[in-house]
């Protein structure tokens, strides 16, 4: 005779009619496949913690994105925000799609390069940029978005014997009504500072002021915000035109639109509470067009979102490493992932399903991660079943962010896998081994050895 | 390990304290344990019952019925 299921015992005190603050119960599926794939099988074979990526879902997002803006407006170009996730499988899974690419860093420009994308359709953000790297990205045309003067005067002087203009933009910051304002990136529009940069690069005839940018923010709750924020950019834009005579061809609203993640100490989750990204293409577009330009003057719109169209389409897998109880009673479950990997468990309550059937009993518990430190905290009150050494767990929407800001801390970072459109897996950045790890590291010959 | 005397137990896992008013609810190896601790069953023939039906080895079984006592303990259910 076969035994029977073991789910260790629990006892729950029942508090009738109290709503506890948990809310609605929505974790209780068990999730045992992605994209037709099992959970327990991926962990077989590729170990865990691990990280999996949907093609299918990111083609998904881009495109319903890219409809949501072309349905409202004629010329729409995304740039794929390098910083974001800039595996190169996942950067060129948008590429493909028809993205330029948006980076940060002269680390992440030749990324891109080398990715393949035409120089001419990267789009070089920030406030660090080298002289060389400034260099390379006139060479190549790329467009280079001015953040300070500093940038702005070292450009004129670099372009000073050139034949052909620099492509530039200045990154604008603004007072859109959202808090906190993001004024420390590019010049402020309210107090003119925006405008003096215009002149001055007008002025200089050594570059070609094509596009102006902001990016206001990210996990952007507020559609209306970006509305305030393409109309002061059409300002500029107008007055560009009109007083310069200096036409603006591009405007470049940023990123920062949401995924459907639960941001921390928020009382409803994500999924109901976030504008649905049309929501944000309208408040865009119909502020632009209905600016006053003339219709062959409607410059390009530009968008650089990165969450928004990867963060569903990631999933970390892991597993339960031990349970215990704390002095106040409290259950912890202790799982093998932690913030070093999970950077963004320090912003988002994140849904976590487990991979297995399980009763309908469950227990508020504190989700640990593995390391030896006292912030590793991926959940801090969780409302799950009970859970057993060895179980396993699916972390959801976790594609921004986690696998460029993850931390070589204490551990090794796992494997990421990606699952095609045919349900096909390819791993496309192994775990890190110690030889990996040591290869930058050199001992100098006095502390080779020694005794103990 | 003794059950309070006056605790109810019903075999779908709803046990009431009449003296606190409280009411819980057990899963299925919880409402088990209780039951037979209710007809006075030592911890270690429970415990050997519940190794014969279930798929667990005896160091989970351990570590789980500590846990489970002590919440028992902590909910006033338990006579000591
Ligand atoms: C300039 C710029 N563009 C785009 C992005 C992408 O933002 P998000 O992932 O919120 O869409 C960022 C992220 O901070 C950014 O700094």
């Amino acid at each position: 005779m076969s035994k029977l299921k073991y789910e260790g015992p629990v006892i729950k005190k029942m508090n009738a009619g109290l709503m506890n603050k948990f809310g609605t119960r929505t974790e209780y599926q068990p999730v045992k496949h992605i994209e037709g794939v099992a959970v327990k099988d991926m962990i077989a074979k590729y170990g865990s913690p691990l990280f999996v990526l949907s093609e299918r879902q990111m083609r998904n997002n881009y495109q319903a994105a890219l409809r949501a803006f072309k349905t409202r407006y004629p010329k729409v170009q995304f740039a794929w925000s390098y910083k974001t996730h800039y595996n190169n499988a996942v950067c060129n899974v948008y590429h493909q799609e028809g993205s330029w690419a948006e980076v940060v860093s002269g680390f992440e420009y030749h990324k891109a390069l080398k990715n393949g994308v035409p120089g001419n359709k990267i789009i070089f953000n920030g406030p660090d940029k080298s002289i060389d790297e400034l260099n390379e990205a006139i060479k190549n045309d790329s467009l280079i978005h001015i953040d300070h003067f500093d940038e702005l005067y070292a450009l004129i002087e670099l372009s000073d014997n050139l034949s052909k203009k620099p492509r530039v933009a200045i990154r604008v910051n603004m007072d859109t009504g959202i808090y906190p304002m993001w004024d420390r990136f590019g010049f402020n529009y309210e107090n003119g500072t925006a405008w003096n940069a215009i002149t001055k690069i007008v002025a200089s005839g050594k570059l070609n002021l094509v596009g102006l940018h902001c990016h206001i923010g990210t996990y952007m709750l507020a559609p209306w915000a970006y509305a305030i924020a393409a109309s002061k950019l059409c300002d500029l834009a107008w007055h560009s035109k009109n007083q310069l005579n200096n036409p603006i061809q591009y405007l470049d609203l940023g990123g920062g639109f949401p995924s459907a993640n639960t941001l921390k100490g928020a009382y409803l989750p994500g999924s109901d509470t976030v504008p649905h990204i049309e929501e944000f293409a309208e408040a865009i577009s119909s502020t632009i067009i209905s600016y006053g330009f003339k219709p062959d003057e409607l410059p390009l719109l530009i968008l650089e979102s990165g969450r928004a169209l990867i963060d569903d389409a990631g999933y970390l897998l892991g597993s339960v490493l031990a349970n215990k109880r704390l002095s106040d009673g409290r259950r912890a479950t202790i799982m093998d992932f932690g913030v070093n990997i999970l950077f963004t468990s320090f912003w988002y309550d994140h849904k976590i399903s487990p991979a297995q059937d399980f009763t309908h009993h469950s227990e508020d518990q504190v989700l640990y991660g593995p390391l030896c430190m006292n912030i590793d905290v991926v959940r801090e009150s969780v409302n799950l079943p009970v859970l057993n050494k060895g179980d396993q767990v699916v972390v959801h929407k976790v594609g921004a962010y986690n696998m460029t800001q993850w931390m070589q801390f204490i551990a090794m970072r796992p494997n990421v896998i990606m699952i095609d459109m045919k349900g096909e897996n390819h791993v496309i950045r192994q775990k890190e081994t110690l030889q990996y790890m040591e290869m930058l590291e050199e001992t100098p010959q006095h502390l080779k050895d020694f005794k103990l | 390990m003794k059950l309070k005397k006056n605790i109810a137990t019903s075999e779908s896992g709803f046990v009431f304290n009449p003296s606190s008013g409280d009411s819980f609810s057990l899963n299925t190896i919880g409402a088990e344990i209780l039951l037979q601790m209710k007809e006075s069953k030592s911890s270690e023939e429970i415990k050997k019952d519940i190794l014969n039906r279930y798929d667990v080895d005896k160091s989970l079984l351990e570590k789980d019925w500590d846990d489970f006592m002590s919440q028992l303990r902590d909910n006033n259910l338990l006579e000591f």
